[in-house]
């Protein structure tokens, strides 16, 4: 399939050996790098720069790197922690749950279904996600109760709007149905990088329509949905701090009801921003693994 | 003989160009037919009907004596779910020109998915049978290695394990050798050839003259979805009576 072609062998002959004396000299020949002064002066500005950074974060007291000790491994925060992380968790299994059925409807041949999902996309992608979780918050200010039965016909459970979806559960709904509409185009976009042809060749074996997906499609279209999915797993394990205008007890909003109390702002804000930084950078090695499972077969 | 695929004013549009203008073909039991023709003749698209990867517009095709993706009632043609349509193709072997290898299975994966997912086998028989089918191809050690790390001709002759493995009645090629570099599409006509002499029912869309002459039973001629001319390799290759034929023989030839 090349366009070019491998050169004739033998072709042109090459020019003669020079005589052995010529050949010696030449040996002898060694290669000068070029020199980079402006790098080298480009390097020693940054260094001082870095040092002085250093020297500030190490000498400034108002860093209070005691109080930073005290609270980063306290109970209270900790807690919050938890519940940050599972905000992610839980935000990450329904969104992208519901995303993958959003991006196979947007695939469907039925045009309803497409106009369906892609409003849907367009929705949740335009509304700002604070705004969506005090909608949710407010929820049972539009619908007191919730009632499950025949639609627009008789109900048979009712529940208490509040009771049930509560301040987790809205703030959940909410991350997972914003994250939904996101994770919907990146699988998409993994589902169109892979070629027709596997599919063709898929069909043309007769493979059962869904193990077609599973096993063929999928596994696949992982290797461009995984870069851009941990991507956004990690910008909703910080965007769980938005939701600390409900006034749940994850990370951000313990650490706000904490410096509020005692004035330390800067070592708490930094008790937050290092579990911030820990916990993406163990995303980050769990990315880099479960990518590296997905590359089998590929070509280096 | 009795006639293995039957052909019957096959015709297809792909928006307002029709590729296929009325195409009547038979193809007997046993035999090897080569379908050749210029580019755009509507050959490749010919054979992709033959297994329902492209929808005809009218007429119908039978493979061992059954419709492949409809269902016939009085004088309507009712398309068959694709499920039923996934099961009759399973015995209808599909070669491609790209190989279309599974990248992310190994040699043995590629082979076994689909007697494992499609036929209901076993896994232990559906890889004994693998190793025995890659031992056919000439490449019984590169059962374990990913499709990426093989050459183009290797990839082409695990691409035909992989349609022999679900033992189909009848075998497409779609241009099995037009990917391959030069030097490479010695090895997969060879692993054609052997399967010709067993016997095997194929039709091989090919722009290999000398491959049809010594293999084929039936060379047919298409040109602007229609066939121009078949018959014995001997008459249509040595003796064309159609000018068209002859034009396009004098241009590959």
């Amino acid at each position: 399939m090349s366009l070019t072609s491998d050169p004739p062998r033998g072709g042109p002959a090459v020019p003669a050996a020079p005589d052995a004396a010529g050949a010696d000299a030449d040996g002898r020949l060694t290669v000068v790098p070029v020199r980079h002064p402006w790098r080298w002066l480009a390097v020693a500005a940054t260094a001082v720069l870095l040092l002085q950074f250093a020297h500030g974060l190490a000498t400034n007291p108002g860093w209070e790197w005691g109080v930073f000790a005290e609270f980063f491994t306290a109970e209270v925060i900790l807690r919050a922690v938890w519940v940050t992380l599972q905000l992610t968790c839980y935000g990450t299994a329904l969104g992208f749950g519901l995303g993958v059925v959003l991006a196979f409807m947007r695939l469907s041949a039925s045009p309803f279904l497409r106009l369906v999902a892609h409003g849907y996309i367009w929705a949740f992608r335009s509304i700002p996600l604070i705004v969506q979780l005090l909608f949710w918050f407010n929820l049972a200010y539009l619908y007191d109760e919730i009632q499950f039965g025949i639609p627009f016909g008789p109900g048979f459970v009712s529940f208490d709007t509040m009771g049930l979806v509560g301040a987790m559960g809205a703030a959940v709904l909410g991350l997972a149905l914003h994250q939904a509409a996101y994770a919907a185009e990146i699988v998409r976009a993994g589902v169109l990088s892979v070629d027709a042809g596997q599919l063709q060749a898929a069909a043309s074996l007769g493979i059962p329509r869904l193990r077609q997906i599973r096993r063929i499609v999928l596994p696949q279209a992982m290797r461009s949905i995984l870069p851009n999915a941990a991507n956004e797993i990690i910008s909703l394990f910080k965007g769980t701090s938005i939701v600390s205008v409900m006034a749940i007890g994850e990370l951000f909003y313990q650490v706000q009801v904490i410096y509020g109390r005692n004035g330390r702002v800067v070592p708490l804000l930094m008790v937050a921003t290092l579990w911030y930084v820990l916990l993406t950078t163990v995303l980050s090695v769990v990315q880099h693994h479960v990518e590296k499972r997905f590359a089998k077969g590929a070509t280096p | 003989m009795s006639a293995m695929v039957e052909i019957r004013s096959v015709r297809k549009s792909f928006g307002s160009h029709e590729v296929l203008r009325g195409i009547d073909l038979e193809v007997r039991t046993g035999e090897v037919t080569v379908v050749l023709g210029p580019s755009g003749s509507g050959k490749s698209t010919l054979l992709r009907t033959v297994n329902h990867l492209e929808k005809v517009d009218s007429g119908r095709i039978t493979v061992d004596g059954r419709l492949v993706g409809y269902r016939r009632s009085g004088d309507k043609l009712y398309e068959l779910r694709e499920r039923e349509v996934l099961r009759r193709r399973t015995q209808i072997g599909f070669v491609f020109q790209n190989f279309h290898l599974f990248p992310h299975l190994t040699v043995l994966e590629n082979i076994t998915e689909a007697p494992i997912s499609a036929l209901k086998r076993p896994r232990a028989e559906a890889v004994a049978a693998a190793h025995a089918l890659l031992e056919r191809v000439g490449l019984a050690e590169k059962a374990g290695a990913y499709p990426g790390h093989l050459s183009g001709g290797q990839q082409q002759r695990v691409a035909i394990a992989r349609a022999l493995a679900l033992e189909p009645k009848l075998l497409l090629f779609d241009e099995p050798t037009s990917a391959l570099d030069p030097e490479l599409v010695g090895e997969v006509l060879d692993v054609i050839k052997d399967l010709a002499r067993q016997g095997t029912t194929m039709i091989v869309v090919t722009h290999e003259i000398g491959f049809a002459r010594e293999v084929a039973d039936t060379v047919v001629f298409m040109d602007e979805g229609v066939v121009v001319e078949q018959g014995p390799p001997a008459e249509v290759l040595d003796r064309p009576r159609q000018e068209r034929t002859r034009a396009f023989l004098s241009k590959v030839l």
